[in-house]
């Protein structure tokens, strides 16, 4: 348990690194951005129509010649006591339009990573246990093909042909448009993300089947696997009893790490879909200069990203036995 | 006494791409490992097979239990009880009649605790029972089947591995090089325990590189030489090499430390390599004419052994 606490200690700390420095660069590239932050402020028409005084007092309000290290250490220190700032686009704080859309965002990044996680498993399973036989080339074909397609265009396809041929789902946003936000049913908001959460999965699936079809066949070409075909397990078993088990734990990592890989096609797909989640905010906000709500997600991202890879390290120690005992005895 | 175990002329084969000699496309290769194969065992007989690594022996317990990689096949005949023993059949009897005990821990699934892979997914009070006392054969209390492998010792795992071997009644095991690492006092008292399953009745192929160890435990012994079995010899023609029959043998014999711990020059051929007449030509240093150009050599009786040579006294 001491182990695992310090193991946790340690990876929080990094943590804390990792966003700093993620913080830190973002902050540079915005720096080094040819934005004004007056024109982007006050917008260009109303610049156009003052005059050098009033720009001069603006310049002297928004801190236009404040160095970067202060304008950093200044922002750093308000993130610090839970303050964003305030997003230019929305006129709401930071944190709390990042709230918002994460609650949008999340069922649909959530279901498009169990069931890209749990089919790709299955196929990669299904592909290594038939290696060269004709599921495996049917699965390695689909995950060939899907890994050299960008999602955006296969967001569009699967927009023209259910929600604009076939017209069974709705075209995009996340809930009917008009509608009276109280009038609006789950059901609704699940039709509107059947569209984005499918094509995330489908192009997800494809990575984790094709390492785990790997895996598998490594596990299978393993001298326990011999023996266990030695001492008459059927195949069936085999796999169900080997293969399994020790793609269980690669596999744990795999899904864990495809987190960024999700919340990355999001910003694509949402964008297709006009879905109102954390990935179109992101677009909006390097679209329309809003560096503060970008400066947000950008943090906010690397952080749920890591956390990911946080909980497959701490579950690694639950479900290993080489390291769960291994830890209990040291 | 019938045989339970009999060997005719097998070989195995590897399928391999190459570029061919003058089209730039990959052409397909048969490749044997295991070349024309004969071998008899009796229960109660322990026949040890030695070779130097890469001479094709562990294929051969492959190919008895009916578990070749998917890129290779056999040729030759392979009876059971008298009965060829087909794909099919074998299925049925390995892990039941045949077994196997392989070299170590590796071949234990690293997640899956002891008891429950001698088991084989069986939760019966019956197979516990025989799993139980399996392992107590062996000295193994059962505080050993809640242990994950790499939680055993060396000599731990070799004897779950043997333990594993008794579960079932077997007719007949085999043992592909179930030593390897231990000093020659333990590697005796597991070859021990091998003796004593063949006095239970079970016929036992022990596959090995190491020609002392197999002489101390082995009946009868088959020498395999670039996936030939260049001769075959009871156990006691090891006394003198006067009474051996192949010089790849003889040279065995003076390069065991006690015999002068001579080497002989070259290297053994690979299995792939296209070549004619006897394999052992290239170390050979009664190497005649007719042994290069040759095909084949065949396997024969000679002095109450085998040997496929074509001059087998010339090095007397």
């Amino acid at each position: 348990m001491k182990h695992r606490l310090q193991f946790t200690g340690k990876k929080l700390i990094r943590m804390a690194l990792l966003l700093l420095g993620v913080s830190i660069v973002t902050f540079l590239l915005m720096c080094a951005s040819p934005l004004d932050p007056l024109q982007t402020n006050v917008g260009q028409a109303a610049l156009g129509t003052m005059s050098p005084e009033q720009i001069a007092k603006l310049e002297a309000y928004w801190g236009v010649d404040t160095p970067p290290l202060t304008r950093y250490l200044g922002w750093l220190s308000d993130v610090l006591k839970g303050d964003f700032g305030t997003s230019l686009l929305y006129r709401q704080p930071v944190i709390s339009v990042i709230g918002q859309r994460l609650v949008s965002s999340f069922w649909l990044l959530l279901s498009a990573w169990v069931i890209s996680g749990v089919l790709g498993l299955a196929m990669g399973v299904i592909a290594g246990a038939f290696r060269g036989r004709w599921p495996d080339r049917l699965i390695r074909g689909y995950c060939f093909l899907i890994s050299s397609t960008p999602s955006f265009w296969l967001a569009i396809l699967l927009l023209l042909i259910f929600a604009v041929w076939l017209g069974w789902l709705p075209i995009g946003l996340s809930v009917p448009a008009g509608m009276d936000a109280a009038a609006v049913t789950a059901a609704d908001r699940l039709r509107h993300a059947i569209l984005p959460a499918l094509t995330l999965s489908i192009t997800g699936v494809a990575n984790i089947a094709l390492h785990t079809r790997e895996k598998m066949i490594d596990v299978l070409e393993s001298d326990y696997v011999l023996f266990a075909r030695a001492r008459g397990e059927s195949e069936i078993s085999i796999i169900l009893r080997h293969g399994l088990r020790n793609v269980a734990l690669p596999a744990l990592t795999l899904q864990f790490a495809s987190v960024s890989e999700i919340i990355g096609g999001s910003v694509l797909v949402e964008q297709v879909f006009s879905y109102p989640g954390l990935g179109q905010a992101a677009v909006t906000a390097g679209l329309g200069s809003d560096l503060p709500l970008l400066l947000g997600i950008t943090v906010v991202t690397a952080a749920i990203v890591f956390a990911g890879n946080l909980i497959a390290d701490l579950l690694y120690g639950v479900i290993d036995p080489k390291i769960r005992k291994g830890a209990s005895r040291g | 006494m019938e045989p339970i175990l009999q060997i005719e002329h097998l070989s195995v084969y590897f399928t391999q791409y190459e570029h061919g000699p003058r089209s730039s496309a990959f052409q397909k290769r048969q490749l044997a490992a295991v070349k024309d194969l004969s071998l008899e065992i009796t229960p109660g007989q322990i026949v040890a097979v030695v070779g130097a690594s890469g001479s094709g022996k562990s294929l051969l317990a492959h190919s008895i239990l009916g578990i070749l990689p998917y890129n290779s096949h056999m040729e030759g005949k392979i009876r059971y009880n008298g009965e060829t023993l087909t794909e099919k059949k074998a299925r049925k009897l390995r892990g039941k009649e045949i077994f196997l005990i392989p070299q170590g821990v590796t071949y234990l699934d690293p997640l899956m605790k002891v008891g429950a892979q001698l088991r084989k997914g069986k939760k019966d009070p019956e197979t516990k029972r025989r799993c139980r006392s399996a392992l107590e054969r062996y000295g193994l209390g059962a505080d050993v089947e809640e242990l994950y492998p790499f939680e055993l010792s060396g000599g731990m795992a070799r004897r779950v591995l043997i333990a594993s071997a008794v579960t079932e009644k077997p007719r007949l095991i085999i043992a592909d090089e179930p030593t390897p690492g231990l000093d020659a006092r333990s590697a005796k008292r597991i070859l021990s325990h091998f003796r004593e399953l063949a006095d239970e009745g079970a016929g036992i192929l022990f596959i090995t590189h190491d020609l002392e160890l197999a002489l101390s435990i082995a009946d009868e012994v088959a020498v395999f030489y670039a996936g030939e079995t260049i001769e075959k010899a009871k156990a006691e023609d090891f006394g003198k090499p006067e009474n051996l029959r192949h010089p790849y043998t003889r040279a065995l014999w003076y390069a065991m430390p006690e015999h002068g711990f001579r080497a002989v020059g070259g290297l053994q051929p690979y299995a792939g390599d296209d070549r004619k007449g006897c394999p052992y030509a290239g170390q050979c240093t009664a190497c005649r004419e007719d042994c290069r150009t040759e095909g084949q050599i065949p396997l024969v009786e000679y002095r109450g052994g085998e040997v496929r040579c074509l001059h087998p006294d010339e090095m007397r």
